[in-house]
């Protein structure tokens, strides 16, 4: 057990810090945010885990963990800003698209040159992703589309969407699925946005009516659309960057407690309240042990199971608990909302948006059966 | 960077689970620790474990031990919980740490070794009855007479007061808090083991009624921070046994889940049993990794290590009693008779939960040591 990085790790850190120390822009100077961007881009720390061949940086996993420490500790921006492109697009790019593909959207996506967004849910098909029916139609030489996707994130803002249909009924569900890439300007797509519950609308639905998609634009083969998505979520990495940022929000509801008062007692001081904090300080640190033990046993080349289930449970519950226990600080004034707010309604808005980080990326039922039956052995429901 | 463990831990956690499993199976734990008359543990079975190095693991080798770190030894503290396996292991290794840490090189030279080899039992009196466990709590007060020490007062919770030979005691010197050794001869001191709902842990309280302490029986390089770290050092060792013990119930009522049979299908396969076992998993997995973290801090003597050990304990204390419950809860009548062995993890899960600080203790010493 060695909790070190080795010198040359060491020294890659090193150069992140000063890198960030001297380019870090300041926050509301879009010139210094562009040139961040273009600069990172150089150093190819856009799309860092993607082979060097298709113009990603070839970094070691090792490598990565710093990187996205260091950027998250600084608060620094993003790592690119096209950011399904390249948490799935782009590995599903790299593994099952061809070189025109390939040599199209890769440089786009690490460019941030423009947003893509994903269309995977249905009105009927959340969880059980697989029972999807939005149908492609082989039509000559394009797909006809028909369907719906729902809970789409920033549909509005995007030029291309990721998009599984149905091409066939034959055999299970898992199979006859087939992978789209789209652009969100064809003829035939409709975008409603959908307002959420913080009253901000981030995701949409979206409509498609004989939208025709031509055959050079399907990723993989037909039928081979399930397996181009699994393949591309399961480049999902251990969760440094998100056990960085619950660090901050755990220490940011410190601070708050410090400054607040509730029932007559400054709410740092009150027992109930620093056992809240402390257990999800502990939550948050045992977050980055499980990290860096499943990290250890990808570095010895070792497949994981579903571990990474645990972690997300844990941050299902703590996005929960961290925006319910700020508002529990605030007492009388936790229910505010605009002006009168502390830190601008942050806190809030946290106690709003968990569903987001929540249900998105697969509901804690569903960790919990991947937990179960993975891991533990269990049958299936 | 490497979170893992090394080839010779696999190999010493393998030895371990091998000869437990084949020489202390839970009907020769049920044998050991239901004879209310005998001293909760197989004097063979220690003599075997002294000899495969354990009871010494942590005892530097120049004082006859393994000279192994914490590391080491919560590989075999996983394994002895898992099995349930009744020894004085960890007060024995709590009483040598102390004499280790905060001794001088003649209490090394007179004590360790017969630690290490299991000639002698040690086991820490620290606790007293309604108080915290921290040095704040110390009642029990030291007055001078010449030389020595005169002690006077009780602790509670002390283990293996039945087999123990020599006594780690927290005492208070009019502020300071510090360690002395008490014989089990000593004049003036007082044993009584106390019955336990977990028979593989024996606890009982110890009275002294001015019992002298020679010089040579101080513990001089101790202090209030020597006392905490005592007590980390004894949440870490409960701790990594609760691991063995949680992962044991687990595998028990998942194993039970898979073959009955209720509304013609495995019980396994209804989200009301299989959602609580892998919560289970969660929180074992959880407590897990910050116990490895803190056994690490206290190996290297890093900064981390008093709040490592906070988090490790309080993290557990919270969730091994509710993961003790679900495993006799899920299992359903079974579960309840004493026959069947779920109820003894559940048992362990009391016992650990105040030992070394409940989890109210350990997460307001989190607070605390997070800034608050």
């Amino acid at each position: 057990m060695d909790f070190d990085f080795s010198p040359a790790e060491e020294a890659f850190r090193s150069e992140v810090q000063a890198f960030i120390r001297d380019h870090k822009p300041a926050p509301n100077d879009p010139e210094g945010v562009a040139n961040w961007h273009k600069q990172i881009r150089e150093k190819r720390w856009v799309g860092f885990s993607w082979p060097r061949e298709v113009g990603g940086g070839g970094g070691t996993i090792s490598q990565q963990v710093i990187l996205k420490e260091e950027m998250s500790k600084a608060k620094a921006p993003s790592l690119g800003t096209c950011f399904m492109g390249l948490a799935w697009v782009g590995p599903a790019l790299i593994e099952y698209g061809t070189e025109e593909q390939k040599q199209k959207f890769i440089p786009e996506i690490l460019d941030g040159a423009y947003q893509w967004c994903t269309g995977y849910s249905e009105p009927d098909s959340g969880s059980d992703l697989a029972s999807l029916s939005c149908k492609g139609v082989r039509e000559g030489e394009a797909y006809l589309v028909n369907g719906q996707k729902i809970w789409t994130s920033i549909a509005m803002w995007s030029k291309w969407i990721i998009l599984l249909v149905r091409t066939s009924g034959d055999g299970t569900k898992h199979e006859g699925i087939t992978c789209l890439l789209v652009p969100m300007d064809s003829d035939g797509i409709e975008v409603r946005p959908i307002k959420n519950m913080s009253g901000g609308a981030m995701f949409a639905e979206v409509f498609f009516n004989d939208v025709r998609v031509p055959l050079g634009n399907r990723l993989g083969a037909e039928g081979e659309g399930w397996k181009v998505t699994v393949s591309a979520l399961a480049h999902e990495r251990s969760s440094i960057a998100e056990v960085t940022g619950l660090q901050r929000t755990v220490e940011a509801v410190k601070e708050l407690a410090k400054r607040c008062t509730r029932n007559g007692v400054p709410s740092h001081l009150d027992p109930g309240i620093r056992a809240r904090i402390a257990r999800a300080d502990a939550k948050v640190e045992a977050m980055r042990l499980n990290g860096m033990r499943a990290l250890t046993r990808q570095l010895k080349g070792e497949t994981l199971a579903g571990e990474t289930s645990v972690n997300k449970l844990h941050r299902a519950n703590l996005e929960i608990e961290l925006g319910e226990l700020a508002l529990e600080i605030q007492g009388d004034r936790g229910p505010l909302d605009g002006a009168a707010t502390e830190e601008d309604g942050r806190w809030q808005r946290l106690a709003l948006n968990w569903p987001e980080v929540v249900i998105g990326g697969g509901t804690p039922n569903i960790q919990r059966n991947i937990i179960a039956e993975r891991i533990l052995g269990l049958p299936k429901d | 960077m490497n979170f893992g463990f090394s080839e010779e831990q696999d190999l010493l956690r393998s030895e371990a689970r091998k000869f437990l499993d084949e020489s202390c199976p839970l009907d020769e734990v049920r044998k050991i620790s239901e004879d209310a008359a005998g001293p909760g543990y197989s004097p063979e079975l220690w003599r075997q474990i002294a000899e495969l190095g354990w009871v010494g693991l942590t005892i530097p080798e120049a004082h006859g031990g393994a000279g192994l770190g914490w590391v080491d030894w919560v590989v075999v503290l996983e394994e002895a919980g898992r099995s349930l396996f009744p020894a004085p292991l960890i007060p024995t290794a709590l009483a040598a740490h102390a004499i280790e840490r905060f001794g001088n090189e003649a209490q090394h030279a007179v004590w360790l070794p017969s630690l290490a080899d299991g000639s002698a039992i040690g086991t820490v009196a620290i606790v007293e009855a309604g108080q915290a466990p921290g040095p704040a709590g110390i009642g029990l007060v030291a007055s001078r007479d010449g030389e020595s020490l005169v002690l006077s007062g009780e602790k509670v919770f002390v283990s293996d007061i039945a087999a123990a030979d020599l006594f780690v005691v927290a005492y208070r010197f009019g502020d300071s808090p510090g360690l002395a050794l008490v014989e089990r001869v000593a004049e003036g001191l007082t044993l009584e083991s106390q019955p336990g709902i977990d028979l593989t842990k024996r606890i009982g309280k110890i009275s002294l009624d001015a019992v002298r302490v020679a010089p040579e029986n101080v513990l001089d390089g101790a202090n209030g921070e020597a006392v905490s770290a005592l007590l980390d050092a004894g949440a870490v060792a409960v701790t990594a046994e609760a691991i063995g013990a949680a992962e044991a119930a687990l595998a028990l009522t998942a194993s039970y889940a898979k073959d009955r049979i209720q509304f013609g299908k495995p019980i396994a396969q209804f989200q009301g049993v299989k959602h609580p076992l892998a919560e289970m998993y969660v929180d074992i997995e959880s407590f897990k990794s910050l116990v490895y973290y803190a056994a690490w801090c206290i190996d290297e003597g890093h900064e981390d290590a008093p709040i490592a050990a906070a988090r490790a304990k309080a993290y557990a204390s919270d969730t091994f009693p509710k993961i003790g419950i679900d495993a006799v809860g899920l299992h359903g009548g079974i579960g309840y008779t004493w026959e069947y062995d779920a109820h003894l993890f559940l048992k362990r899960a009391k016992w650990v939960r105040p030992a070394f600080g409940d989890a109210d203790w350990h997460y307001e010493r989190v607070a605390q040591l997070g800034g608050l």
